[in-house]
């Protein structure tokens, strides 16, 4: 008994002391209890509730745009889709296969699908397969039974109706790339696309349109238990252009197959009736994504489709210029109307000969007749009295060489120099710099737009701003009338001189533009031909007997053409170049004219027009 | 009637041993089972299935079974003690063999049906061993550092072979369950410090060896934000739980972070969470009191018994009890590494409800028959 006894006590002795450590263990919990519940408490009840409350953002339905008349240029399409929950089904690559029978899978649609199996949740759809036909869609779901966990839905897509026609004003939309997602929480939507360019892209935000949000109940697994709350998103605002469609098209098919671009403005208000760059490309294709091959297609174009000639091609002004450098000379009193300049084929300054395009010279030459004409000696002369600088002055004050203002992205300024800007590039500005110039060459830069601009201010005497947006949401746009541009401030009897020698240069016998007489026969046009230089004619060539025509297509001279019609109440200007066209009269010359001819067709106000109507109509 | 002065007769009438049950004791346990009930309840979202329902069976099951083992005289359990030991270790040697795979370890085995975990029993199995072996044992046996091999042997099989599953708490636990055992027998305290120091060098040895998900464990256990969607994850979710809880809790059904599924394992592991989460720290204080309380209740019932049989037993399966209590609170609240046990009798799963029951049953009867004359097999008893 007494080891029995001792191993009693020595047990009790040593139970009672773990009971101590036990009663110590739970004391310690009961501290650490009160530590994390109450302590820190209030931090973690906050995390608490960002854990379970997450907010879904819904893609708000894309603004149109359309043209004056209210035709869509982009509208948005139901776009069936395919798609797949994986935890809906058994066996994905067996729902897969089935759904192969159905419709046929490519072999890179699938590797993409495996991997997004892989790398997604269970409960989260995979996309298989987007712009469903109605009879694929009508497969499926007749095979529903076989295919589980594949679900049909609707989303939206992109189409824009005429295509090419307005691919470069219309632009065109992408899904957004890494940088715009930093910028909204919205452009992590799937299925959101951004505008990429045109007025996609410079509308973008009223085209967009208000994400809607719910708030959600989620789990930890992320998985949605119940909506808490909802904000109905609003749908994008609808975009009215300026731009006829009508017009539009119709420019299009005149340029047919040429690398060319045209622009025709209303020269009171600045809206761009039509706008059009040839080639053109499929703004479609950009919304699912652009093949490498197409891409280079593209990019390898000397045609080069993806620019918008109209707006970002650049090109020496040629003659089309030589009113800039009138109304210079005139604006700096170097000259006068009716003073005569000898043209006897060429002009010499210093050691170097400049020519005009007549062999033989023009003879006496007033302001007049030297449009009319368009005699090369006379405006060399009036350059080199007026120096590079006035002249820089007046061509920007008339739109060439600075920025339009217009609305649309990727428009370019283009350059009209100057001697500051040749000191920049530490280059000694030479007399001889200004005497091509005033015929519109050497580093001279301006674009198809600008030109109609030049135009457009030229006869209505108005700083007019083109704009491409006529109204946004229904609202118009402020602005826009002939009353909101400021006048030039040139004198009218220069401008008159100047108008009245474009006029010349269409309608009297000898002058150079008059192939774009409108074949109406009545309604007076102004109008001024220009080719442009790609490079330099060499005297050998010039005592050849060149002829451009003979040249490699990429070497001929980029033919010009800006006018402007009624002459007595000018309403509408434009400015048409073809690529490589040779002289402005044989090629730019009769599409510059039919563009007129049906811009003035579709004017609601014809057929009597009458300068007292015009004034009276409200404008749009 | 209950008879006091039994000390020799061999047994004694059913109604006076049912009367002799420690009824607080079982009351106790109810009630631990009924919060089982109540947050499994919630668990499922307010709902009986799939986890309250079964709970409920279970222990009603185990409950009986426990009051039946609680009749049975202990002499008799102690005499199947190393035949218990050797199923318990064949099964769990069973479990390396055919055992399913979970959570990156061979844990559970299938037996018709029923899914069990033998380590589980394991610890039982040990206590009973090791009482067996200590039991005849006199005073002066046990300073005998050669009498101390065999159970020493005996702790570390399972404990090898939990190590091998892997499970790295479990064979923690049932070191200290045995050595809990090998301690209230009489074992000198130099020989549990010759064990224990070298035990540090060991740990950091074996660190080399771990598992990932084991070294995982350890190093979010160190730092739980470093990686928290990783193995930090259940940690810190746990924390925002109880943290969200405050003083007095959302209330019953109202615990945001356990309905949504931000806990894991909420029916098991994480129980206490999602009871803190919605009763608050007064809630988890007047739980953690009921804990105490039946292991205060085993310890007092192990003090009472007059056979070293009996005391060990119960010592060793209060011991186990405390430290499933121990090891599964601080767990959800970040103090210890995730050991992956259950809090007993609240947390979903029948294998450790079982077993817990049926040790409670083995301590029970030990209680019931503490006054029988129980020979440790020397003449001088």
């Amino acid at each position: 008994m007494i080891h029995e006894t001792k191993r009693a006590t020595i047990f009790t002795r040593r139970a009672l002391l773990l009971m101590g450590g036990q009663a110590t263990f739970l004391g310690l919990l009961a501290t650490k209890l009160y530590q994390v519940h109450v302590d820190e408490g209030g931090r973690y009840a906050t995390m608490a509730e960002e854990n379970r409350i997450s907010t879904r953002l819904m893609a708000p339905p894309r603004g149109r745009i359309l043209d004056r008349a209210g035709t869509i240029i982009a509208g948005n399409r139901l776009n069936w889709r395919a798609l797949l929950v994986t935890e809906q089904t058994a066996s994905p690559t067996e729902t897969l296969g089935h759904f192969a029978r159905i419709v046929a899978l490519l072999d890179h649609e699938r590797v993409r699908i495996e991997r997004e199996v892989v790398r997604h949740r269970r409960f989260v759809p995979i996309m298989i397969r987007e712009f469903l036909s109605w009879e694929d869609m009508a497969k499926i779901e007749v095979n529903a039974p076989d295919l589980p966990g594949i679900l049909v839905d609707v989303g939206t897509t992109r189409v824009y109706p005429f295509g090419q026609q307005l691919a470069h004003i219309a632009g065109y939309v992408a899904p957004p790339n890494e940088r715009d997602v930093g910028e909204d929480p919205m452009f992590a939507l799937p299925g959101i696309r951004v505008g990429r360019s045109g007025i996609e892209r410079a509308r973008d935000e009223d085209l967009r349109g208000r994400v809607g949000a719910v708030q959600l109940e989620v789990n930890a697994a992320g998985r949605v238990i119940r909506e808490l709350d909802r904000r109905e998103g609003q749908q994008g605002q609808d975009v009215t252009l300026t731009i006829d469609a009508g017009l539009q098209t119709a420019i299009l098919k005149r340029l047919g197959d040429e690398s060319a671009s045209a622009v025709v403005l209303d020269c009171r208000n600045g809206e761009v009736m039509g706008m059009a760059s040839n080639p053109s490309f499929d703004p479609a294709l950009f919304n699912s994504g652009v093949s490498q091959a197409q891409w280079e297609d593209w990019t390898n174009n000397r045609r080069a489709p993806l620019i918008n000639k109209a707006a970002a091609g650049l090109y020496s002004p040629g003659s089309t210029f030589k009113m800039s450098t009138a109304l210079a000379g005139l604006d700096a009193k170097v000259i006068t109307p009716s003073e005569r300049v000898q043209c006897p084929g060429y002009f010499d300054f210093g050691d170097t000969r400049f020519h005009c395009h007549a062999k033989y010279g023009h003879g006496g030459m007033d302001m007049r007749n030297a449009l009319k004409y368009s005699c090369d000696v006379y405006f060399y002369e009036v350059a080199r009295r007026t120096g590079i600088d006035l002249i820089a002055v007046m061509s920007n004050r008339l739109g060439l060489g600075t920025d339009t203002g217009i609305d649309l992205p990727g428009a370019r300024r283009g350059l009209i120099p100057t001697r500051a800007w040749s000191m920049e590039r530490g280059r000694v500005w030479n007399i001889g710099d200004a005497i091509v110039s005033g015929i519109g060459q050497g580093y001279m830069q301006v674009t198809p737009l600008q030109l109609a601009l030049y135009t457009a201010r030229v006869a209505s005497g108005r700083a007019v701003v083109p704009r491409l947006t006529r109204a946004v949401g229904g609202i118009a746009v402020p602005g826009g009338r002939a009353e909101d541009f400021p006048l030039l401030g040139l004198a009218d009897r220069d401008l008159k001189i100047v108008r009245d020698g474009m006029l010349a240069a269409v309608h009297e016998a000898g002058g150079t533009a008059g192939i774009a007489k409108l074949p109406d026969g009545r309604t007076l046009m102004a109008g001024k031909t220009g080719s442009a230089q790609v490079r330099r004619v060499t005297r050998e060539q010039r005592e050849r007997g060149f002829n451009s025509e003979t040249l490699p297509w990429e070497f001929r001279p980029h033919a010009l053409f800006v006018a402007y019609a009624p002459f007595d109440q000018p309403r509408y200007a434009l400015a048409v170049v073809v690529e490589h066209g040779n002289a402005g009269s044989v090629s730019a010359g009769p599409i510059a004219r039919d563009i007129m001819a049906e811009t003035l067709a579709r004017d609601p106000a014809r057929p009597d027009i009458t300068p007292q109507r015009v004034a009276e109509q409200p404008v749009p | 009637m209950r008879e006091r002065g039994l000390y020799g007769t061999t047994s004694f009438g059913l109604i006076s041993k049912l009367w002799s049950i420690n009824w607080i004791f079982v009351l106790l346990l109810c009630t631990l089972a009924g919060i089982g009930y109540a947050a499994l309840y919630s668990a499922a979202g307010g709902a009986a299935e799939p986890y309250a329902a079964r709970h409920g069976l279970r222990f009603g099951f185990a409950l009986i079974l426990m009051l039946t083992i609680a009749l049975i005289d202990i002499r008799i359990i102690a005499r199947f003690s190393w035949v218990f030991y050797a199923v318990a270790i064949g099964l769990l040697a069973a479990v390396l063999r055919f055992g399913h795979v979970g959570k990156g370890a061979q844990r559970w085995i299938e037996l018709g049906g029923l899914q069990l975990q033998p380590s589980e029993l394991t610890k039982i199995a040990l206590v009973m061993a090791l009482a067996h072996w200590f039991h005849r044992a006199s005073w002066e046996r046990i300073g005998n550092p050669f009498f101390l091999i065999l159970p020493a042997i005996a702790v570390a099989i399972p404990v090898a072979l939990l190590l091998k599953q892997p499970n790295l708490g479990m064979a923690l636990v049932t070191t200290l369950v045995g050595g809990a055992v090998f301690f209230a027998a009489g074992v000198r305290w130099w020989k549990f410090l010759l064990i224990i120091t070298p035990i540090p060098m060991a740990v950091q040895y074996a660190y080399e060896y771990l598992h990932g998900y084991q070294r995982a464990r350890i190093d979010s256990f160190l730092n739980p934000e470093s990686d928290p969607l990783g193995s930090g994850y259940n940690i810190i979710q746990s924390k925002i739980a109880l943290g969200s809880g405050g003083m007095w809790g959302k209330g019953f059904l109202q615990g945001t972070q356990g309905h949504l599924n931000f806990l894991p394992e909420k029916q098991t592991d994480f129980i206490f969470t999602m009871l803190g989460e919605e009763f608050g720290f007064v809630g988890s204080v007047l739980l953690l009191t009921l804990l105490g309380a039946i292991i205060l209740g085993g310890m007092v019932m192990a003090l009472r018994c007059r056979h070293q049989y009996g005391r060990l037993v119960a010592l060793g399966i209060s011991v186990n009890f405390s430290l499933y209590v121990f090891v599964n609170i601080a767990m959800v609240m970040g103090a210890i590494p995730v050991g992956g046990l259950p809090l007993p009798l609240v947390s979903h799963g029948g294998s450790a409800m079982l077993s817990i029951m049926i040790g409670f049953g083995i301590l029970m009867s030990a209680y019931v028959h503490r006054d029988v004359e129980f020979s440790d097999g020397r003449n001088d008893s």
